[in-house]
């Protein structure tokens, strides 16, 4: 059964700057998949909890303010407290090469720097999101 | 999906666990194999949640309204679920869905389940499986169902075969008192808002509605106009007593009965026209049929001669 891949775009924290989640979900859009995108300023328990009621394949999020180290950890034990283990979940924004491998440990699978290009993150998405939910999707 | 998991995720969705029920949804959404067997499952304990249809043009003020209205709901302790349709590309398929960004203050509530739809080409203001969505929502203990539908314009009415109420929520500066005459829309609303009223033109607005209502003497519910200002959350409180007050009425009158039945002969049919379909395809054939759509394309064959000889066979 082919139907379109769900991904939830969120900016969390305290982190106003939205043009590049919404040229991301805008791609993704263009690649046919349904994206929820919920604003800035969202706590990493509303993204989890929206992920969660939404069923979303995937979460994106955005962060340019230095707070990665805080806000992917909570979001990634959030996710395996309610047992979202098949959603993937990954990132994008200013975040320095050498924090990456820990992010990548607690479950961040891939981060997108600056110079990634929408092809790169739209693939990625393609691929990543049936190997883990383990379906066909349409998308 | 296999008969025992439906199961499971029924028991499990009965039980309060929103991802169980998120689940759920997604398959009948999908029409993912276990949908009819969910839907013939919970399908008893459906219609016992009031369902009120928020529908109006794009931009008009529908998810920060449907937002307010949870708010309102939530204070009288019902346990409320939204689904928002957006609409989904007709090129790529894909789809932003945006209503949330409105609804940020409910995403942590307990008794909020909110979920979004992509209309998934379908035109009528919702996506096909929005009833079904809302039958299962509606089953598994809400009180109250908000269907926000996609940014509509005069034709979509598809909302009025899904809820008991249905909110039409205009803004000031749409247009003149004809576009207030004219059939569509404005027909099936059983209340009546007007968004935005802080601004200029709302008077206007309001005069309008109102004297395409007077047109209307012989109806015997007479849709209120609400002024409201979703922003601030002025008129919220009177727009839920108006929808409660349809609501009343609606039971009373045997209206909700006269809907509802409306409602399943749409659904019924629709199953059956599938199913018919899908029948005759078989009993058809593929090479039969391209046989005669090549003679009605090269004019040796018209159309309706062509279905006759079809069904002849």
């Amino acid at each position: 059964m082919k139907r379109p891949i769900r991904v939830v775009m969120a900016k969390a924290g305290l982190d106003g700057h939205d043009r590049g989640v919404k040229v991301v979900a805008r791609a993704l859009r263009d690649a046919g998949m349904e994206v929820i995108y919920t604003g800035v300023h969202q706590t990493p328990e509303q993204v989890v909890e929206t992920a969660l009621q939404e069923d979303a394949d995937a979460v994106g999020v955005s962060l340019l303010s230095g707070a990665h180290n805080y806000i992917f950890p909570r979001i990634a034990e959030l996710m395996r407290e309610k047992g979202m283990d098949d959603v993937l979940l990954f990132g994008g924004g200013i975040i320095p090469e050498a924090d990456v491998p820990a992010l990548a440990k607690i479950g961040v699978e891939r981060i997108f720097q600056p110079g990634a290009s929408l092809e790169e993150i739209t693939k990625y998405v393609r691929d990543a999101v049936p190997k883990r939910r383990g379906i066909a999707t349409g998308a | 999906m296999a008969a025992t998991a439906t199961g499971d995720l029924v028991a499990r969705a009965r039980a309060g666990d929103k991802r169980s029920l998120a689940r759920l949804v997604s398959v009948v959404e999908n029409d993912d194999p276990g949908a009819a067997e969910i839907l013939r499952t919970l399908y008893a304990d459906t219609g016992r949640a009031q369902v009120v249809g928020v529908t109006g043009p794009p931009g008009g003020g529908k998810s920060t309204l449907v937002n307010n209205l949870a708010g309102a709901y939530r204070e009288r302790s019902s346990r409320v679920a939204v689904v928002a349709v957006d609409p989904s590309s007709p090129f790529s398929g894909g789809a932003i869905l945006g209503d949330r960004i409105r609804m940020r203050e409910r995403f942590l509530d307990e008794g909020i389940f909110i979920r979004s739809m992509a209309s998934r080409g379908h035109a009528g203001g919702l996506a096909r499986a929005t009833a079904r969505v809302v039958n299962v929502l509606n089953a598994l203990g809400t009180d109250v169902v908000l269907v926000e539908t996609v940014g509509v314009g005069q034709e979509e009415v598809d909302v009025i075969g899904v809820a008991d109420t249905v909110c039409l929520v205009t803004v000031p500066g749409l247009g003149d008192d004809i576009q207030a005459i004219k059939a569509g829309i404005l027909e099936i609303a059983d209340v009546l808002v007007v968004n935005k009223a802080d601004r200029p033109g709302a008077d206007e607005t309001v005069r309008d509605l109102a004297q395409m209502l007077s047109l209307a003497k012989d109806h015997p519910w007479k849709p209120p106009i609400i002024r409201t200002s979703a922003r601030s959350g002025e008129g919220t409180r009177e727009l839920v007593d108006a929808i409660e007050k349809h609501r009343a009425w609606s039971a009373g009158s045997g209206e909700q009965v006269r809907r509802r039945r409306a409602a399943a002969r749409v659904e019924v049919e629709g199953l059956l026209r599938e199913a018919l379909l899908r029948e005759l395809a078989g009993r058809v054939g593929e090479s039969r049929l391209a046989a005669a759509v090549a003679r009605v394309a090269e004019r040796s064959l018209d159309p309706y001669a062509a279905v006759e000889e079809l069904l002849r066979g």
